[in-house]
């Protein structure tokens, strides 16, 4: 239920206690830890939550990615969005 | 290390061990998971024993070690054993009944890096959660202990098991958790197994009830979308299929008992003949790979029909394998649950009793949990 979800350009998301970005060895893979749960992160995945640190707004963000991969702004803001949409969903980032 | 034993398909590291600290427990639960006959606590591994075991855990690839019991917080070393998980990389998930904490103890354990809390209730008021756990009081703690842990700052999961005398608040439960300031609420109805088994008759409610509430928690999802994750157990007595259970046997996790025995789920030893190993003898890695109870229903080699000519079988690896145990007497059948199984009968008739249940009539009396007192045979 993303959708209902909104997000502004000035909230700094971050991972909240709980919550940890770990690069797991075992298993070559970067994963993000919750309570009773594991998800696998590509590559997109993990570059942004790196980012989220409750300092930088999302628009930060956005910018900070954009210049890393010399990549378009709004497709970037579009896949940051997703991402943090269905993470605050599941109660797996603040804002 | 014993030579590895052959398995149709590679093995993928374990990622999740669930250590039961103690079966010592100020509440009796009359649905209680853990076995009948309790572990005492002479015998119980010590401290030195277990930051080995979760050595070894994270060395074997684990990411989360789930704290329980019994009562956890039963052991004095529980802060030490929090910190030695953090030092050698493992999320903590402490499953407390909450009794035994304190405020000062909850701050020494956040310090020692413990990740998440997960927090049973019996019911969403006093008189009837302290009847169920059978302890005066408990309801009031754990209250603090919801506070306590917000203080702290750790997140926070709400657990309550579903039965007759508390699913008129099923929903409830859920504000409940929300109230109390958690992220994640489970409500779990309960499974009959164990202490839950011996007490069916108290604990069944009937199968009106269990659709309402069961609606009820499904509706609150929209509620609370954003706010609190609901996590449903739902009775899977009308299900056509089984539960992939545990995610397949030997798979993802494994148990530890008190006194060290490692287990492919807490329910494994009602199978008759497996051979469980040690964690006094074996590493947990050697265990993992090659004990025989792990390798007993690994991969699809072990099924008999209609399982193995069946297009579902690497979906739900047939169920689960206590059930088959338990109702048909052969854990390699298909799980009863399944509409396919020649033995589907057996959960026909359980679902018969559960439409039978008079929700009027009071749920009588609980064999409590206990580790003193033998329980009576079923
Ligand atoms: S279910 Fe109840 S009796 Fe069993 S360990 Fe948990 S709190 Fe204790
Ligand atoms: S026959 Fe076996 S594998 Fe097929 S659906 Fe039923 S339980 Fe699952």
């Amino acid at each position: 239920m993303s959708e209902t979800v909104v997000i502004s350009a000035e909230s700094k998301p971050h991972l909240p206690r709980g919550m940890h970005l770990k690069h797991d060895a075992t298993r070559g893979e970067w994963l993000l830890m919750a309570p009773e749960r594991v998800l696998k992160l590509n590559a997109v995945a993990v570059e942004i939550l790196k980012r989220c640190d409750g300092k930088a707004t999302l628009g930060e963000i956005v910018d900070q990615l954009a210049a890393a991969f010399a990549a378009e702004r709004e497709r970037i803001e579009v896949d940051v969005r997703a991402l943090l949409a269905e993470l605050v969903a599941k109660r797996m980032v603040d804002l | 290390m014993n030579a590895p034993q052959k398995v149709s398909e590679a093995i993928a590291a374990p990622v999740g061990i669930l250590a039961e600290l103690t079966h010592r427990c100020p509440l009796a639960c009359p649905y209680c998971s853990n076995p009948i006959e309790l572990d005492a606590r002479e015998g119980e591994l010590d401290t030195e024993t277990w930051k080995r075991v979760f050595s070894e855990s994270a060395a074997a690839g684990i990411l989360h070690a789930h704290l329980s019991g019994g009562e956890p917080a039963s052991r004095r070393d529980l802060t030490e054993i929090v910190k030695h998980c953090r030092d050698v990389g493992l999320y903590s998930n402490l499953i407390t009944s909450g009794v035994g904490l304190s405020e000062a103890r909850m701050q020494e354990l956040a310090d020692a890096g413990l990740d998440h809390v997960q927090l049973s209730i019996q019911d969403a008021e006093a008189e009837s959660a302290d009847r169920i756990g059978g302890y005066k009081g408990g309801f009031a703690r754990k209250m603090d202990v919801a506070k306590w842990v917000k203080q702290v700052g750790l997140p926070l999961t709400i657990n309550a098991v579903i039965h007759r005398a508390n699913i008129a608040r099923a929903g409830r439960m859920v504000e409940f958790a929300y109230e109390l300031g958690a992220r994640r609420v489970e409500i779990a109805h309960t499974q009959y197994y164990a202490w839950a088994y011996l007490n069916r008759t108290a604990l069944m409610p009937s199968r009106a009830q269990t659709e309402k509430a069961v609606a009820e928690v499904e509706a609150l999802r929209k509620v609370y979308a954003g706010k609190i994750v609901i996590d449903h157990v739902v009775p899977d007595y009308y299900a056509r299929y089984p539960k992939a259970c545990m995610g397949g046997w030997a798979k993802r996790t494994l148990n530890i008992t008190p006194h060290g025995k490692a287990l492919p789920c807490h329910a494994a030893e009602t199978i008759p003949g497996l051979e469980f190993w040690n964690v006094r003898e074996h590493s947990i890695s050697d265990i993992w790979y090659n004990a025989p109870a792990f390798n007993a229903f690994r991969g699809e080699d072990w099924m008999v029909e209609p399982c193995r000519s069946c297009p579902r079988k690497s979906q739900d690896h047939g169920g689960c394998r206590c059930q088959a145990m338990a109702l048909t007497g052969d854990a390699r059948n298909a799980d009863p649950i399944c509409h396919l199984s020649p033995f589907h009968d057996k959960v026909a008739a359980i679902a018969a009793t559960f439409e039978e249940v008079d929700a009027n009539v009071p749920a009588g009396d609980y064999v409590y949990r206990t580790l003193k007192t033998q329980a009576p045979v079923a």
